[in-house]
């Protein structure tokens, strides 16, 4: 098959994990420059883009749920929150204020984080299986909202409304990697950190949703009663959909606050929930790398935004003037949503596609 | 007994308030199978527009002026945001509703500003003695309300031309656009009165403390009502509306007494813990259809 790199003739081939030679080419050019930046770039912008590589880890997981099975989920800033938490108190020092186990080994919580949120996925998922569409998306809004109430009230967890406690505690091989040390800064530790557990986590979502259990999902997904006349026991993936999904919130909740090192019961309304859904969405439904894309497109927002007076002078840094970033910030978002629903549904990714597509046959376009 | 009294009666007035925002969840439901999470927005928008007018023509001119007004808005998003997504999977319209519902929100925003607005409303925090308890006259009023638009709005489905093609859309687009139904208009309508009542239901929540910022939260209490009470069916949105209300406020009242433990406000969550309640046992709320599916 010399010199015909896409002609495929297995299953297996077609469905490899990097099946093209511009795939290959792209994805480990990506690393390389994902690898090279902390030393060319300022700490705050790599702050930035470690939040939204942990954003990215939360979007794969509401994709695997939303665009891959097809059960659309706004619960997801609950199960981001209960990740955030058990981190929090597993890892926190206990002090008189908030609970915690000071087990600062990052590895450990991460996972227990994952684990913790998985188990809440999989207690909702019998409802979820009842139901399905809109009755489903209102139910896990509502999650949100039980949520949000629980960790008001349970101060001795969350540190309460407005004062919050501190996010956990990142310590590797007895490393503490929000600090800096004679090597690294806090910041290029953390991008690092979160580079690699997002290529990890990546990793296995592509390698799940391109298998058995991703085909099933599919199936769920595009029609859930065909799915199960041809086999597919749906309560069994649609359980699995939602426990894979909140392992991932629960992961990403866990991380989200470690750059910025403190967070309150407040970061988990809806909005957060609706954010991760405008990232899937904008991003590409269905598709991993859409899903990162999509994550880091609204981790910068607010940062290019607030570029934006600079370059027009009619919108305003402050709070006065005729349009504030912050409104423009908000609208931008629902905009974004529209737009791209309506123009391009398949997003970010999409729009990946048609280029890649116009110039693999350049200047033969038709 | 007194207190029971009082708490069914600002369960009940919180309750209508709820019911009118959730006939407009149904009855855009039923006519183009999509939620819209825009209501919150039109419902803000009516309330700040009332603030805005009754100086100028009155509590209830403003109050027409501004169902009128929001009404006309909503049927231009229809025209302008959803129409072109008509037959496209109904969780993405869904979303879009959500874009709509910020871009609407952070406009009104601008035009409420930090300060809590004041809708000009003659009730205030006034009471009345109503079978020898002192009630709010506002929930009176909300109650009559609703229960005059609840029943003007079913004779009109039930009785008039136009409600005739929204019921013959609501149970079979194809069929209605074949025997010559506009169903582009219906869809319009719709959207038209969802909006209209979502401003009355704002201005309703606006009397007594007035218009701020979170107002739009209330909204959101409007969807445990649908789903309680079934998407499909108008009258189970006015069911669940009041439930909802009432639950809350006995919530708000009792529940310091029997179950401590749930924490303060437990109130303000309770609706969301009865929809999941409700949904265990009757997957498509109280009166919703039960979906018939084949291949």
């Amino acid at each position: 098959m010399k010199g015909r790199p896409e002609l495929y003739t297995s299953y297996g081939q077609d469905m490899a994990f990097l099946n093209t030679r511009p795939k290959r080419a792209w994805t480990g050019g990506l690393v390389v420059i994902a690898l090279v930046m902390p030393f060319m770039i300022t700490d705050d912008l790599l702050q930035l883009l470690a939040t939204g590589f942990v954003a990215a880890i939360g979007a794969i997981g509401l994709n695997i749920v939303t665009g891959y099975a097809g059960q659309v989920s706004l619960g997801h800033a609950f199960f981001l929150a209960i990740g955030a938490y058990t981190a929090a108190a597993l890892s926190g020092p206990e002090t008189g204020r908030v609970i915690g186990f000071g087990i600062t080994s990052l590895p450990i919580w991460l996972l227990a984080a994952g684990l913790v949120a998985a188990l809440f996925g999989v207690l909702v998922a019998p409802v979820a299986v009842r139901l399905r569409g809109l009755y489903l998306a209102i139910v896990t809004l509502g999650l949100v909202f039980l949520g949000e109430h629980v960790f008001r009230e349970w101060t001795s967890l969350t540190g309460g409304p407005g004062v919050g406690r501190p996010a956990a505690v990142p310590e590797l091989f007895g490393v503490r990697l929000d600090q800096d040390n004679a090597v690294f800064t806090a910041a290029q530790q953390l991008y690092l950190l979160m580079f690699v557990l997002l290529v990890i986590f990546g990793v296995l979502a592509r390698n799940l949703v391109r298998s058995r259990v991703g085909r099933a999902f599919a199936a769920v997904r595009d029609r859930d009663l065909a799915a199960s006349v041809i086999g597919v026991d749906l309560t069994k993936y649609k359980v699995l959909a939602f426990a894979v999904s909140s392992f991932y919130a629960g992961v990403a909740g866990a991380l989200l606050f470690v750059v910025n090192g403190f967070f309150d019961p407040g970061s988990f309304s809806l909005l957060l929930s609706v954010q991760y859904i405008a990232m899937v969405l904008i991003g590409g439904a269905g598709t991993i790398s859409g899903a990162i894309m999509g994550a880091l497109f609204i981790t910068l927002l607010p940062r290019i935004t607030r570029e934006l007076p600079a370059v027009l002078p009619f919108i305003s840094g402050d709070a006065t003037g005729v349009i504030t970033v912050f409104q423009l910030e908000a609208v931008l978002y629902g905009v974004l949503i529209i737009v791209f629903l309506i123009v391009e549904p398949r997003g970010l990714f999409g729009i990946w596609v048609r280029v890649r597509n116009y110039w693999r046959t350049w200047p033969f376009s038709y | 007994m007194d207190e029971f009294l009082q708490s069914l009666i600002r369960g009940l007035g919180t309750g209508s308030i709820y019911s009118l925002l959730a006939l407009g969840f149904v009855i855009i439901y039923k006519s183009t199978q999509v939620i819209s999470f825009a209501q919150p927005a039109f419902m803000l928008a009516g309330a700040v527009l009332v603030s805005y007018l009754s100086p100028v023509v009155s509590f209830a001119g403003a109050v027409l002026v501004a169902a009128v007004v929001i009404a006309v808005l909503a049927l231009g998003v229809e025209r302008t945001v959803l129409r072109p997504m008509v037959g496209k999977p109904v969780f993405v319209v869904a979303i879009i509703t959500i874009g709509v519902d910020v871009v609407v929100r952070v406009v009104t925003n601008a035009f409420i500003g930090l300060d809590v607005r004041q809708v000009g409303d003659p009730w205030g925090l006034d009471t009345v003695s109503f079978l020898g308890a002192e009630v709010q006259e506002r929930y009176l009023v909300m109650i009559a309300t609703t229960a005059v638009v609840t029943a003007g709005l079913f004779a009109f489905f039930r009785y008039s031309r136009i409600g005739l093609a929204m019921r013959a859309v609501a149970y079979d687009q194809e069929v209605a656009l074949a025997q010559g139904v506009s169903v582009g208009s219906v869809f319009a309508l719709s959207w038209a009165l969802a909006g209209g009542l979502a401003a009355l239901a704002g201005v309703f929540v606006a009397t007594g403390a007035g218009v701020d910022q979170q107002l739009w939260i209330v909204a959101l209490k409007a969807l445990p009502a649908i789903i309680i009470g079934g998407l499909e069916s108008l009258g189970g949105a006015v069911v669940g509306g009041l439930t909802v209300g009432v639950v809350e406020s006995l919530f708000g009242t009792y529940q310091n007494d029997f179950a401590p433990w749930l924490g303060p406000n437990f109130g303000l969550v309770a609706p969301y813990a009865l929809m999941l309640l409700v949904l265990l046992v009757r997957p498509y709320g109280l009166f919703g259809k039960r979906e018939v599916e084949r291949l």
